[in-house]
C-alpha cells in the first residue's frame, strides 16, 4: 500500500495578512478556506473531508458547524506546527481509502493581535514546567549542541536568515522585507545563546489553506496538477533521559520514509521548503531528512546554497518563516503552500525556480530540543 | 536573581507522590527497571524502555555533567540558565543552572543537585560543583 500519486493539491491559499487585531480566529480561518476553495475551482458544498488542529477554535467540531460543513471524514491531529504536513499525509491516506474525496486542511490564528494560550502540559508537567522553556532557549540548547559537537557556527546559521531575506524582498506581503547581512544578524541582539533575535522568525497574525483531492477530480479542474508522491511522519521525545542527543530530529525518520515511498533522493529535489522557526531548525532539518551529512548542515548552507537562482537548493522562496510569515506560530502550513506555487510556476519570477517539478516541504512541531513531531511531503508537477 | 523566582509548586500525583515525599527528605530519586536494569527520569511506572512493572525507586547521587544549555535573555525575571544534564547514573534531565555565574558555564561542566522551595515539595535544580 502506498499513497503515491493519490492524492492532489487542487487548492491553496495564503491570507495576505499579518496584522488581524479586527478579526476573530474563526473568521480567519474561514477565510482562507473560502480562498482555497475558490483558487481550486470548487464551492463549499463540495467539501466531504475536513483536517485541522489545535489553532482551530474549539478543535474540530465547532469548525465544522461554523463553517457549515457537511463531511465523512475528518482528523484533528495537532503535532504543533507540522500539523499541516501530518494533515497532508492523512489526508491522502484516507482519499486513498475513498474516505472522502475532497478535503479541506486549514489554519489560522493571532498570535501577533494577543498571547497563545500555553501549550498543555503531559505526564511531565511536574517536573519541567518550573524551569521555563520555551521555543527560543530550547532550540538555543540544540544549537549550542550542535556547535559544540560538529563546530557548527553563528555566521553559519545566519547565511540561513540572509536566504530567506533575499527571497523576501519579493514577497509584497513578507512581514520583513529588507534584504540582511550575516554582519546584520550577528549584531542583532542575543535572545537565548547562541541564538540572535534575527535568528528566530516572526510572529504573525493570518492563516493558509489547502484542497487535496483524488487525481480524477484535479484534473477536472483548472489549475497545474501537483501530487503528493511521498509522506513520512515521525516523533522523538527525551524518553526517560537515555541517550540524550539534541543534534538530531525526528526528521531522520520521516525524511527516509518520504523518500522511498516517492522513489526519489534528495539530489532529485528542484525546491526545498523547510520549517524555519529558528535558522538551527533548518540546519539541523537539512541533515536530518539527508541533503548533506550530519554536522556538514553549516558549510551547507552558508555562503548563498539556499538562494533561488544562486545556490544549489533554493529554499523558501517566499521569505518563509524567517522573514514572511509565521502564522500562529506554525510553520507546516507555509511550507507546503510555497511548494505548490513552485510546482505550479506561480512563485514570484526573481525566485521561481526553474523547470520545478519535484519540491519537498519539511517541517517539526512541538519542541525540537524536548518533545517533537516531524513530518516529510514530497510533492511532483505532474 | 534565582533566589526571588518563585517556582510553581508541583501538582502531584499517585505515580509521582513517592518522588515528591522523598524531595521533602533531601532525597532526588530516579527509578531503574529491575527487568532490564535501564535507569530513567522522569519516574514512570511502567519502564519506557522494555515496558515492564517491575521498576523501582533508587537515590541518584545529584552528580551530573552539562549535557548543553542555554542562556535565555527574554525573561521577565532576568536571564537564566536552562539546561539539560547527564546524571552520574545515566539518565538525562531538563534543569536550570543556578547560584552561580552563568555567563561561565560550559558542555561537559561538572555540576550538583540543588533544591529550590515552592509552596509545596521542593524542585530539584543543578549548580556548578
Amino acid at each position: 500500500m502506498t499513497i503515491k500519486g493519490k492524492a492532489y493539491i487542487a487548492g491553496i491559499y495564503e491570507h495576505p495578512t499579518r496584522h488581524a487585531p479586527d478579526k476573530s480566529t474563526a473568521q480567519l480561518h474561514a477565510e482562507v478556506a473560502k480562498g482555497a476553495i475558490e483558487d481550486a475551482g470548487l464551492t463549499k458544498a463540495d467539501i466531504d473531508g475536513y483536517f485541522c488542529a489545535g489553532d482551530a477554535p474549539g478543535g474540530v467540531m465547532p469548525m465544522v458547524d461554523y463553517l457549515g460543513l457537511k463531511v465523512r471524514h475528518f482528523d484533528s491531529t495537532d503535532t504543533g506546527g507540522c500539523s499541516y504536513l501530518v494533515h497532508l499525509g492523512h489526508a491522502a491516506e484516507a482519499i486513498a481509502a475513498g474516505k472522502c474525496s475532497i478535503a479541506l486542511v486549514t489554519l489560522a490564528g493571532k498570535p501577533r493581535t494577543g498571547a497563545m494560550p500555553p501549550r498543555s502540559a503531559g505526564a511531565e508537567a511536574d517536573f519541567e514546567l518550573a524551569y521555563g522553556a520555551t521555543t527560543h532557549n530550547v532550540y538555543g540548547m540544540c544549537a549550542m549542541r550542535h556547535m559544540h559537537d560538529y563546530g557548527t557556527t553563528s555566521e553559519q546559521l545566519a547565511w540561513i536568515k540572509v536566504a530567506a531575506s533575499h527571497h523576501a524582498q519579493y514577497n509584497p506581503h513578507a512581514m520583513l522585507k529588507e534584504v540582511v547581512t550575516v554582519e546584520d544578524v550577528l549584531n542583532s541582539p542575543m535572545i537565548s545563546d547562541p541564538l540572535h533575535r534575527m535568528d528566530c522568525c516572526v510572529v504573525t497574525d493570518g492563516g493558509g489553506a489547502m484542497i487535496v483531492t483524488t487525481p480524477e477530480i484535479a484534473k477536472s479542474l483548472k489549475k497545474p496538477l501537483v501530487r503528493l508522491i511521498g509522506h513520512g511522519e515521525a516523533m522523538k521525545g527525551p524518553r526517560g533521559g537515555k541517550d540524550l542527543d539534541l543534534t538530531y530530529s525526528a526528521g531522520v525518520w520521516s525524511g527516509p520514509r518520504a523518500f522511498e515511498e516517492a522513489g526519489i533522493t534528495p539530489k532529485d529535489i528542484k525546491y526545498a521548503s523547510i520549517y524555519d522557526s529558528f535558522t538551527i531548525t533548518v540546519l539541523m532539518q537539512l541533515e536530518d531528512i539527508g541533503f548533506c551529512r550530519k554536522g556538514e548542515g553549516g558549510k551547507f548552507v552558508a555562503d548563498g546554497n539556499l538562494i533561488s537562482g544562486v545556490g544549489k537548493l533554493p529554499f523558501n522562496t517566499d521569505g518563509g518563516g524567517l522573514c514572511s510569515n509565521h502564522p500562529v506560530n506554525r510553520g507546516g502550513m507555509t511550507k507546503i503552500l510555497e511548494a505548490v506555487r513552485q510546482l505550479r510556476g506561480e512563485a514570484h519570477p526573481k525566485v521561481q525556480v526553474p523547470n520545478c517539478d519535484l519540491a519537498i516541504a519539511h517541517g517539526t512541531g512541538g519542541l525540537l530540543g524536548v518533545r517533537h513531531a516531524a513530518s516529510t511531503c514530497i510533492l511532483e508537477r505532474v | 536573581m534565582a533566589e526571588a523566582k518563585k517556582y510553581p509548586a508541583p501538582q502531584g500525583n499517585p505515580e509521582s507522590a513517592a518522588f515528591w515525599e522523598a524531595a521533602k527528605q533531601g532525597k532526588f530519586m530516579i527509578k531503574r527497571c529491575t527487568a532490564c536494569g535501564e535507569p530513567h527520569y522522569f519516574p514512570r511506572s511502567i519502564c519506557p524502555f522494555c515496558f515492564s512493572d517491575k521498576t523501582v525507586w533508587e537515590e541518584s547521587s545529584g552528580e551530573a555533567t552539562i549535557y548543553t544549555f542555554s542562556l535565555m535573555r527574554k525573561s521577565p525575571t532576568g536571564p537564566f540558565a536552562i539546561a539539560y544534564v547527564t546524571l552520574k547514573e545515566g539518565p538525562s534531565l531538563q534543569t536550570n543552572i543556578v547560584d552561580c555565574d552563568i555567563d561561565k558555564l560550559k558542555i561537559g561542566q561538572k555540576v550538583k543537585l540543588v533544591w529550590k522551595p515552592t509552596e509545596g515539595a521542593p524542585l530539584p535544580f543543578f549548580t556548578v560543583a
